[in-house]
């Protein structure tokens, strides 16, 4: 791991106006991501979706993005127009969605999808563009790449699209490649099989990967390091390798919630949480 | 014919009568069949229902009372109702739906006649309805809220307001007598009319086979207007329904995908958002079209076009029962196929829908 700083986000804030007033969705989170892996971890509306999203520009209409300093590499994310954000997006940093069933368009054959993905940042023509596309689809271990190349989304199976999602994301070869729970749409005996070929791609061509995920121990396995957010805000920091260190009671608490073979199996552990966790 | 044998699961075979590529076309042949002959029982009924006499129509009110019996009996009218239907039925598959009283004219010649031209009409109308629909109501979902939208749903309310007799005479008055940018009433100007052979009796496709381009500027200039004024209407709705099918699209998944591949905004909106609009859209145009196809009888008595809307009501003030079924039967039968045709697009547009 070289210590080279890739993203660095200082106190980054994203808010909502919705009718029922302003909701802060991220508040103040602040982190460095060299060539390595990290994780988020967190439960619904702790803000960890918000957070990669807001990398990338894509907060919703409704949203406010402020940051002391957003930079990747030398680039001020903060000050980029929209035509400078489509040479960023895709090309340097891209985004694995969540359930290929909805984040793939239902009535373009998966190759085109692929294909677009590409040669939005690539001058290749079109015969060179579907040999790397098949490719790619090889290189997810998809084994008829050819069939799946020609077929729709709703033809193939979730395990399958998530492939393919990997495939297209990750095809204009970016640097940086934000995870938003990639497999938590899957079935559990393909979320591993997944999740190990995005981790053998993301190592192979020496990519930073942003894991977002509410699933401790899977981001632990796959991360160097974890963020714990809570409600909005960055609660621990821990090496991936040290997690009965922590020492903030809510990741305690999520630590606690898996089932353990041996001991007591009468009572569920419940998470007590503390007002003063969301006091930033 | 067409029966393929699959094998179920448990091993027992199953022949399927309706699968495979003939089996479909089978299916709709047979569905197509069965739509046709509710029509035609229905039609049929409300003929005799009616209470007009059909006899009298024609023999006039003093004929004396063995005239009047023997002219029922040539009409078929004294036997059973089945036995009738019957006739009915064999006599419009071959083509003949009777005699036409007001015109004299066997009732296929004058559809023959009538249909074209609206027909002619109703397809110039939704292509420009379609044209203009489809991008204005993109336009307005992408600024929504803001002023484009409003001016869009301005324009489009008013095009649903605004009766179209008024509307009609109004076109007239300003691009016809003052500013004389387009033809008057008729399919063409009057000394042309004699000039042309109605090959396939549309008026701009005829001219074009007989090389006349004169005559067919003539035919363009006498459209344009009373299809433009159809047009609106279509317009109105297809931009209202184009606008909230791009809301629905534009908030999906699959949009925030190609954002984050780095797509430009015009091809999400266009190509990505816009292939999935069109498929909900395909029913909507459809069904303006062949609304529009029906008749419109107030902008043909306007535009004195001789079409099917104006030959309907015609006939039925006329008591001209043969007339009103024919016209009756072409009207399903358009609906029917425009149904079809929609069917058959919607399965290009969407995979899912294929099998």
């Amino acid at each position: 791991m070289s210590n080279e700083t890739l993203l660095s986000v200082k106190n980054l804030e994203v808010t909502f106006d919705t009718p029922k007033g302003t909701v802060n969705a991220v508040r103040g989170v602040s982190f460095d991501l060299g060539r390595e892996r990290l994780g988020i971890v967190g439960e619904s509306g702790s803000g960890k979706s918000q957070t990669g999203r807001a990398i990338l520009g894509l907060t919703a209409a409704n949203g406010r993005i402020t940051a002391d300093e957003m930079k990747f590499h030398d680039l001020d994310l903060a000050t980029l127009t929209p035509k400078q954000w489509r040479k960023v997006r895709g090309a340097r940093i891209s985004m694995i969605m969540q359930d290929p069933k909805y984040s793939l368009n239902p009535v373009m054959t998966i190759g085109d999808q692929i294909i677009e993905a590409y040669r939005e940042h690539h001058k290749v023509n079109a015969k060179e563009a579907r040999h790397r596309a098949i490719d790619m689809l090889e290189a997810v271990k998809i084994r008829e790449p050819e069939r799946v190349f020609n077929s729709y989304p709703h033809e193939v199976s979730g395990g399958m699209g998530q492939r393919v999602m990997i495939a297209m994301m990750l095809i204009p070869d970016p640097e940086l490649i934000i995870a938003d729970e990639p497999t938590s749409a899957l079935d559990v005996t393909v979320q591993l099989q997944v999740m190990a070929i995005l981790d053998d791609l993301v190592r192979d061509r020496g990519m930073a990967l942003i894991f977002i995920s509410h699933d401790l121990q899977l981001v632990s396995s796959f991360c160097d390091r974890v963020l714990v957010m809570y409600q909005g805000l960055v609660v621990e920091e821990l090496k991936a390798s040290a997690l009965h260190e922590a020492k903030h009671p809510y990741t305690k608490g999520l630590l606690n919630c898996l089932p353990k073979m041996d001991g007591d199996h009468s009572d569920l552990p419940i998470l007590e949480r503390e007002a003063s966790w969301a006091e930033g | 014919m067409s029966a393929v044998t699959r094998k179920n699961r448990d091993g027992r075979t199953r022949t399927h009568l309706f699968s495979g590529k003939a089996g479909s076309f089978l299916r709709v042949v047979f569905s197509l069949a069965i739509t046709f002959f509710g029509l035609l029982l229905v039609t049929f009924l409300i003929g005799r229902v009616l209470p007009i006499d059909p006899v009298l129509a024609a023999v006039g009110d003093r004929a004396p009372q063995a005239v009047y019996d023997r002219v029922r009996e040539e009409m078929g009218l004294n036997l059973p109702l089945w036995q009738q239907f019957f006739i009915y039925i064999s006599n419009v598959l071959q083509g003949n739906f009777g005699q036409s009283v007001l015109t004299a004219n066997p009732v296929i010649d004058d559809i023959k006649r009538v249909f074209p031209a609206t027909l002619e009409l109703a397809t110039i109308a939704t292509i420009i309805g379609v044209l203009l629909g489809i991008p204005a109501g993109v336009f307005a979902a992408i600024n929504k809220g803001k002023w484009p939208d409003h001016i869009v749903r301005v324009i489009g309310l008013a095009g649903h307001s605004m009766p179209i007799f008024w509307l009609g005479l109004m076109g007239l008055l300003v691009f016809y007598m003052k500013l004389d940018w387009v033809a008057g009433p008729g399919r063409l100007d009057a000394f042309y009319i004699d000039f042309i052979e109605p090959t396939t009796g549309l008026m701009l496709v005829d001219t074009l086979i007989e090389g006349d381009t004169d005559l067919f500027w003539n035919a363009v200039s006498h459209i344009i207007l009373p299809a433009s004024i159809l047009a609106y209407f279509s317009l109105a709705y297809i931009a209202r329904m184009t606008r909230s099918f791009m809301l629905e699209q534009l908030s999906q998944e699959y949009i925030l995908t190609a954002r984050v591949k780095g797509i430009s905004e015009h091809r999400i909106i266009w190509r990505h958002a816009l292939g999935n609009v069109m498929v909900p859209l395909v029913t909507v145009i459809a069904l303006s079209y062949a609304n529009l196809l029906e008749g419109s009888v107030l902008t043909e008595i306007i535009f004195a076009w001789p079409g099917l809307g104006l030959y309907i009501t015609n006939s039925l003030l006329n008591a001209d029962m043969n007339a009103v079924l024919g016209g009756t039967v072409v009207v399903g039968a358009v609906f029917i196929s425009v149904n079809m045709l929609s069917d058959v697009l919607y399965r290009l547009l969407d995979p899912r829908a294929r099998r």
